[in-house]
């Protein structure tokens, strides 16, 4: 569950500020972010997924006001509740499959379940790239590799920024596919900002940033 | 998975820098090592070898080659002193013991000395196997001489003049093993040791040889007004005919010190060279070149670190974005920051436990290979304290490369980074 109310954000050193509309996305819902570049999705995004914490207004995760947050609760929360996906699925290459995957449950303070990583791996198809390098697999497979990372904690919520905007159409389609079947496979909820316009048909619970009040 | 496997694999990424940063660091560290063991193990040998001689007496020469030459046997004698003129410094009452010296001759490079059993007790020598020198051309040889001269009790070799090995050779007289000494971890293991009566009879004419000999026999039993000499029983006191090379002493009292460098100094033929002042003196001249060394695995030391700091420096830009991402994974800004540190002290403690290796590792290597090296008896299996501080010195050096990189990934602003701006 995502709640956002009466929410500003002033960027640093400049007078712009952004004043974003209320929404809300209960349990388990998807949802869309849509809006031009500039729009600031990003920044909403990363408002909600506790990366900003510089506003004013409520933003409440799982009943959870994230500004009433220390900075180290607030790591360890994002840690637990929150998945995200980038645009850019950026792995971190010094490290295997299996250990990309282990570094979630460790930085955020969870015990590393092997078999949940195996299953994971498994639902999405990589059971054999487990022990493989990064730089030895294709972006479609970093991109799963970084959907598994983003699920593998089981997060209340996914956050994902572009995710689709550099695939074609075919690809387009299996992504979101995939991110829509993983978030309900987790019961989480999946906030997606793009300005793929489409993904439009596939989520209809919609905010829409360009027409902000 | 942990902050370790994950630092040692960002470590592993770079193979090469790490390796260099490794080697750069573990090169100084080791020079260190080697002349940490060199000049501190020399040092030890040094004053142990010297220790209960309060005074050398030879002729008139260098004090310092007088004391290289007469307690480390590594130097040629300034000359000979008349015996009468050493015994009469011996007989003053500032003197507890003298002990004469007669030099010239060695076997295989290792010199045969011409003295009496207070010389070996001077070291502690005990026998290992055989006797004691007794009579003429008898000789006891020291631990390392046995072991390398393969020599045991019984053989017979001729002594070559000089300290080389290739003297001219004393043929017509032919030494004679009785016995072997324990190792005492002194100068006394390279030397081996005889009579003063020995050293001369190899060294006279002969025709005088043989009239000696009948002399020396008959000599104790033939006269009643005979007064044995102090420092060589076997010759009457006063003889002005006889030489030795030098005499150790030992003083009764702190008084001689003052009193009897001056006396000695005072005879124009004789010259007195105290080992404490000499060997620091000698210390203070190595000194110049083990600091141009460690000035030299300083800067080796200096540079590897700015290295560390660079390498990690640059590799911070690479991972700004891996950095971000693990922040938004709910790794706090504390983990971020010692992770770079450990990194840092990783590379260091890697490089100093390799170099205090390597440093040990080379003086094993030189002491096992040089004769010279042997005989001096230094050794890498030898441990110091110091070397726990090179270890946390470079542990810190490591922390204090690693603090700047580790403090910007602190303050990395992961969503400026995730935003791509």
């Amino acid at each position: 569950m995502i709640s956002v109310r009466n929410l500003s954000y002033q960027y640093d050193g400049t007078s712009r500020a952004i004043q974003f509309q209320d929404f809300s996305i209960p349990q388990g819902e998807h949802g869309l972010l849509l809006g031009e570049s500039g729009s600031g999705k990003t920044t909403l995004l990363h408002v909600i997924g506790g990366l900003l914490r510089k506003y004013s207004g409520t933003v409440s995760i799982q009943d959870t006001a994230l500004n009433a947050l220390s900075e180290a609760a607030l790591d360890g929360f994002r840690g637990r509740h929150i998945g995200f996906i980038f645009q850019r699925n950026h792995l971190i290459s010094a490290l295997t499959v299996e250990k990309n995957l282990a570094l979630s449950p460790y930085l955020a303070g969870l015990p590393i379940d092997a078999a949940r990583i195996d299953q994971v791996l498994a639902s999405l198809g990589l059971q054999e790239k487990k022990k493989s390098r990064i730089s030895e697999l294709s972006h479609g497979q970093a991109q799963r590799v970084a959907i598994a990372r983003a699920v593998l904690n089981k997060p209340s919520i996914i956050l994902a920024d572009e995710p689709t905007s550099a695939l074609d159409d075919k690809n387009c389609e299996r992504v979101i596919t995939l991110l829509t079947d993983v978030a309900r496979q987790n019961g989480a909820t999946l906030l997606v900002a793009t300005h793929d316009q489409r993904l439009k048909d596939r989520i209809s619970n919609r905010i829409d940033l360009t027409t902000a009040p | 998975m942990s902050l370790l496997t994950l630092v040692w694999n960002y470590l592993k990424a770079r193979p090469l820098n790490t390796a260099i940063n490794i080697l750069l660091l573990s090169l100084g560290i080791a020079v260190i090592t080697i002349l940490l063991l060199f000049s501190q193990q020399l040092e030890k040998k040094i004053t142990e070898n010297a220790k209960g001689i309060d005074l050398v007496v030879g002729a008139k020469g260098s004090p310092l080659q007088i004391i290289l030459c007469n307690i480390f046997h590594i130097d040629f004698p300034t000359g000979n002193i008349k015996l009468f003129e050493a015994e009469r410094i011996a007989k003053n009452r500032l003197v507890k013991k003298a002990i004469p010296l007669a030099l010239g001759d060695s076997y295989s490079t290792y010199r045969i000395i011409g003295t009496n059993r207070a010389y070996a007790d001077l070291y502690h020598g005990e026998l290992a196997t055989g006797a004691w020198w007794k009579d003429d051309l008898q000789v006891t040889l020291g631990a390392k001489v046995a072991e390398l001269t393969k020599l045991k009790p019984g053989d017979h070799f001729a002594s070559a003049h000089g300290l080389s090995d290739g003297g001219h050779a004393h043929e017509e007289h032919q030494y004679v093993v009785v016995g072997i000494l324990k190792p005492s971890n002194s100068v006394l293991d390279n030397v081996i040791l005889t009579n003063v009566e020995s050293v001369w009879r190899v060294h006279e004419e002969h025709g005088e040889e043989e009239e000696h000999d009948e002399h020396a026999e008959e000599a104790p039993v033939r006269d009643s007004t005979f007064v044995p000499s102090p420092l060589i029983p076997s010759v009457a006191k006063g003889d002005s005919t006889k030489e030795i090379t030098a005499m150790l002493l030992q003083y009764r009292s702190p008084m001689g010190a003052i009193q009897l460098p001056r006396i000695v100094n005072a005879q124009s033929s004789l010259q007195a060279a105290s080992p404490a002042f000499e060997t620091a003196r000698l210390f203070s001249i190595l000194g110049v070149g083990v600091d141009i060394l460690m000035g030299f695995a300083y800067v080796l030391i200096v540079i590897s670190g700015l290295s560390i700091f660079i390498a990690l420096y640059n590799s911070l830009k690479e991972r700004r974005y891996d950095l971000a991402i693990m922040r938004s994974m709910g790794a706090t800004r504390t983990k971020v920051f010692i992770s770079i540190l450990l990194e840092g002290g990783f590379l260091t403690l890697a490089g100093s436990v390799l170099g205090l290796l390597a440093g040990h590792g080379a003086v094993m290597l030189l002491a096992g290979m040089a004769e010279q090296a042997q005989r001096t008896g230094i050794s890498g299996l030898v441990f110091y304290p110091q070397e726990w501080i090179i270890l946390v010195g470079s542990l810190l050096l490591g922390l204090v490369c690693a603090v700047i990189p580790a403090v910007q990934a602190y303050r990395t602003d992961i969503s400026k980074v995730l935003a791509g701006h």
